[in-house]
């Protein structure tokens, strides 16, 4: 099994994407942006958190027309998975491969806590590991995560079952406190927690170690 | 050529920025500010010296990076 994470000026989580990947069973590449291909062989693109290009224009915004954007696109076209976590969450909705928008926060301030999240799906492969019943603790720290979409593409989010994460009580402002979704195929995931901040026991939590597993026992059998 | 862009968020979209700057005005005693929105103004230096073809260009930029239209709305002006 094969991930790359992709990396940009100003990404901060990559490392710990690449750490969670491998302790889940991957081999990983780290991919700089202006590469235009990926590595042959990968099942699982990984966009992380961080502040790419200082989060000029918009969060994610120019991350997203970046080089090696067109071949995340290709992977994702032909039925590959991405996940993109913060940072990558805000670069998948700005490349439109998932829809809405993440603006500022309602209450203004950056969030850095953490926080309880419902798994509102377990019907997918990033969250077939998860208990749906339990909610998990997951860090978060972000100023733009207040996740703004039509009340048309809600309502086919709903009905499509594609909102994969809710924070447990309203955190920043977000509809229906959608924490992550899911694309219309479920093979790629946009969420703003920080799964791979709580996959390692010596930094305290470890219920986003479910994530990098259910991925990697389902996920890239495709 | 100088384009001007202004970039501002869609009637609807709540701007809670806006909505800071109108709360920190009326603490400041400026009372009577009903509504604040808040956008961003970016401007152009073209080497292109045909309004039409520059407005059409600004556009096709507005369209690909510079306006994100899901919440933006955006307004080209020659200067």
């Amino acid at each position: 099994m094969k991930a790359a994470v992709l990396v940009f000026p100003g990404s901060n989580c990559d490392r710990d994407l690449s750490v969670s990947f491998e302790r889940a069973g991957f081999d990983v590449d780290m991919v700089w942006h202006k590469e235009t291909d990926l590595p042959r062989g990968v099942d699982i693109v990984g966009v992380p958190g961080g502040f790419s290009y200082g989060d000029y224009l918009r969060s994610g915004a120019i991350a997203a027309r970046s080089p090696i954007i067109g071949a995340l696109r290709a992977h994702v076209t032909k039925g590959g998975y991405a996940i993109g976590i913060c940072n990558g969450f805000q670069v998948l909705t700005e490349t439109g491969l998932l829809p809405g928008v993440l603006m500022r926060n309602a209450g203004l301030k950056f969030i850095c806590k953490p926080a309880a999240l419902d798994v509102a799906t377990t019907a997918s492969a990033f969250t077939e590991r998860f208990d749906a019943d339990t909610p998990v603790t997951i860090p978060v720290a972000h100023h733009d995560g207040n996740y703004v979409v039509t009340d048309d593409v809600l309502a086919e989010l709903q009905d499509q079952d594609r909102i994969a994460f809710r924070y447990h009580e309203d955190l920043n402002g977000s509809v229906d406190r959608i924490a992550g979704v899911l694309s219309k195929n479920r093979k790629v995931l946009g969420m703003m927690p920080h799964p791979e901040r709580a996959a390692d026991p010596a930094l305290g939590l470890s219920d986003g170690t479910a994530l990098f597993n259910s991925i990697a026992s389902v996920g890239v059998s495709a | 050529m100088k384009a001007r862009v202004h970039i501002m968020l869609k009637t609807g979209v709540l701007d809670p920025q806006g909505e800071a700057v109108r709360h920190a005005l009326g603490s400041l005693g400026f009372d009577g500010v009903e509504a604040v929105r808040q956008g961003k103004v970016i401007e152009l230096e073209l080497a292109e010296t045909d309004p039409e073809t520059a407005k059409a260009d600004v556009a096709k930029m507005c369209e690909a990076l510079l306006a994100n239209t899901v919440i933006e709305s955006y307004r080209v002006e020659l200067a």
